[in-house]
């Protein structure tokens, strides 16, 4: 289905949960809402479901304006963050009840629930009860009920909230391969960027109620059009004064600018590692910590403290050790403007050809 | 100490539960079979009877009803500002806290046949007050809150989602009541059914003063035992309160396994 969002306002009292919200989705595209929790996600997702009714604004599905339309009439599935799945019920009539309601007859019925158990996994559980579930099959369950009426926008939030870590990950890639099979179009909310990375073909940035940006991982990654984007997505330090670091003398042209530097923008060690040393400048190791795969180095740098990584093939670096420290480029910004700003000194100052 | 409080407190509970239960066991037996029968066969004793049967009847399909709805409307409904939800909410506890003599006495005061209400109705050929339609009335006063009560924290605890879920799969208000609430709630509303019977069938204060007390037209069973025991007529009011506290006793063992079902689902 596609979906087109005009200037959705919803407010609850005096709060103003969401403000001027706009988008498109297309047809088939799997959205991801991120930010922080209590942005207004899961109010957006709750006005296109038809649970919220917008305080002013349009919501158009299919070029049709929905915006009076009843939850029961928007053909939509919805996967709640704790499931709602109805307790008392078996997961073959959890799953049925969208069909029943329909009165559809009882062989096309069964039909259609023993084909959604058994994509998602759940065959010879048909009769147990939720609270006999994991939570990783109620999160099934969930999913399968919502699509079995065969709805044209799945709608979930926090889908992934209530599972454990390790099967979260299992369940991710297995939504993912479903959606895409499925080609239905589909939004999920999320606070956990990983998860928005991973999962969506687009992402929607969502905070105080604003959509900061929308668009490819790779591109709001790449391309941060707000400092809240820039800090929320990745990880990252501030920095107050950035021309007083090598290779961005140039900052000084712009004043009350202050610049955001990720860990991947830093590289770290000795002298001898580096292929032009003269962008390096000297830092003194503060501490490290072992990340699992990588170690995460605090480095002083003057009076700033910047955050990186190293790769654990390389030599072990010590709190106290100097080193040299080379960033690659800083993301700038002051109240009107932000834009990236590459090391200035990074190109060979006497390159040799051969 | 705990050697102390363990045999007082079963002797709290004899003398003021099982010890009354005993004496109008033993009073209403005080002339054996044949003086329970004969003070049960009174025209009057059956007719109070039959009174506080319809009355309770009555009142518990009602009470059932609106207090379900009630429920739903202060938990659920957002039309129905917080404010309001919290002045009704409120209101709803009124007949915990004030007396059933001055609940029955607010009835006399609004329909009672010297008010303007009462003598429209009078006029209309319906009598309220010292009537059935006052004792259902003051019953119902008395017992509003119970069904409430019951209902609304299972209602809370149960959330709305499943409800959210049954609207994004098309069903409408009436099927989701049915197939997703009532078997959440069904526990609740049999628990507030069982007080509900209990307080009817013993409600004696809020009547008394609307129905006027008027053997064999608005005498219930409990107005009876009360007026038998004003006569001295000792082995009657005995055995209507034997009837009186055998179905309370039913009543409250069944609740007991209402309890015990509420917890599972």
């Amino acid at each position: 289905m596609q979906i087109e969002v005009r200037n959705l306002n919803k407010s609850f009292g005096d709060f103003h949960a969401v403000r001027n919200v706009s988008f498109n989705v297309e047809k088939g595209h799997l959205i991801g809402l991120l930010g922080p929790s209590g942005g207004g996600k899961t109010s957006i997702l709750r006005m296109l479901a038809g649970l919220e009714s917008p305080s002013s604004g349009d919501i158009v599905f299919e070029g049709k304006r929905v915006n009076e339309l009843p939850p029961q009439e928007r053909g939509i599935g919805f996967v709640f963050q704790n499931y709602a799945l109805f307790k008392h019920m078996t997961v073959f009539d959890n799953v049925a009840f969208g069909l029943k309601v329909k009165k559809q007859a009882k062989e096309r019925i069964r039909a259609r629930v023993m084909e959604l158990i058994e994509l998602t996994g759940l065959k010879g559980f048909e009769h147990r009860y939720p609270h006999q579930l994991s939570g990783g099959q109620r999160q099934r369950v969930a999913f399968a009920r919502a699509l079995a009426p065969e709805p044209q926008l799945l709608l979930l939030d926090e889908p992934f909230a209530a599972i454990d870590a390790k099967i979260r990950q299992e369940l991710r890639s297995w939504l993912k391969d479903m959606i895409e099979r499925l080609g239905i179009t589909s939004i999920f909310v999320t606070h956990d960027q990983d998860e928005a990375i991973e999962v969506a073909d687009e992402i929607m940035i969502i905070s105080k109620g604003r959509l900061e940006q929308k668009g490819t991982p790779w591109d709001i990654y790449k391309n941060p059009q707000t400092q809240f984007v820039a800090s929320f997505i990745g990880e990252s330090t501030i920095v107050e004064d950035v021309s007083k670091l090598k290779g961005f003398a140039n900052a000084t042209s712009w004043p009350d600018t202050k610049a955001l530097i990720r860990p991947e923008y830093i590289e770290v060690g000795r002298l001898s590692e580096f292929r032009i040393p003269s962008a390096t400048e000297r830092g003194r190791v503060k501490h490290i910590h072992f990340r699992g795969s990588e170690w995460l180095v605090e480095v002083e740098v003057g009076s700033n403290l910047l955050i990186t990584y190293r790769s654990l093939e390389k030599d072990i670096l010590h709190p106290g050790e100097e080193v040299s420290v080379l960033v690659h480029r800083a993301y700038l910004f002051n109240e009107s403007d932000s834009w990236i700003m590459e090391n200035a000194l990074k190109e060979d100052p006497m390159p040799i050809h051969i | 100490m705990k050697k102390l409080w363990i045999p007082l407190t079963y002797v709290v509970f004899l003398v003021l539960l099982i010890a009354p239960l005993i004496k109008i066991f033993t009073g209403a037996w005080a002339n054996g079979w044949g003086g329970f029968i004969e003070a049960v066969a009174r025209p009057q004793s059956l007719h109070a009877l039959w009174m506080t049967f319809l009355i309770t009847i009555i009142v518990t399909v009602i009470n059932t009803l609106f207090g379900v709805m009630l429920a739903l409307y202060l938990v659920r409904a957002d039309w129905l500002g917080r404010r309001m939800k919290q002045l009704l909410n409120s209101v709803v506890d009124l007949p915990f806290a004030v007396s059933p003599v001055i609940g029955g006495l607010m009835i006399v005061l609004l329909l009672g046949p010297n008010t303007v209400l009462g003598a429209f109705f009078e006029d209309a050929g319906f009598k309220v007050v010292y009537a059935m339609p006052g004792m259902i009335i003051a019953t119902l006063f008395v017992t509003f809150p119970l069904m409430v009560r019951e209902v609304m924290p299972v209602l809370q605890e149960i959330g709305a989602q499943q409800e959210e879920a049954a609207s994004t799969l098309g069903a409408y208000s009436w099927y989701t009541f049915w197939h997703v609430t009532w078997p959440s709630i069904r526990w609740g509303v049999i628990y507030g059914i069982v007080l509900t019977v209990a307080r009817c069938m013993g409600e004696f204060g809020a009547v008394l003063v609307v129905s006027g007390n008027i053997i064999n037209k608005t005498q219930t069973a409990t107005t009876l035992v009360y007026q038998d025991v004003e006569n001295f007529n000792v082995i009657a009011a005995n055995s209507l309160a034997l009837i009186l506290a055998a179905v309370s006793v039913g009543l409250l063992l069944l609740m007991e396994w209402a309890k015990k079902r509420k917890e599972v689902h």
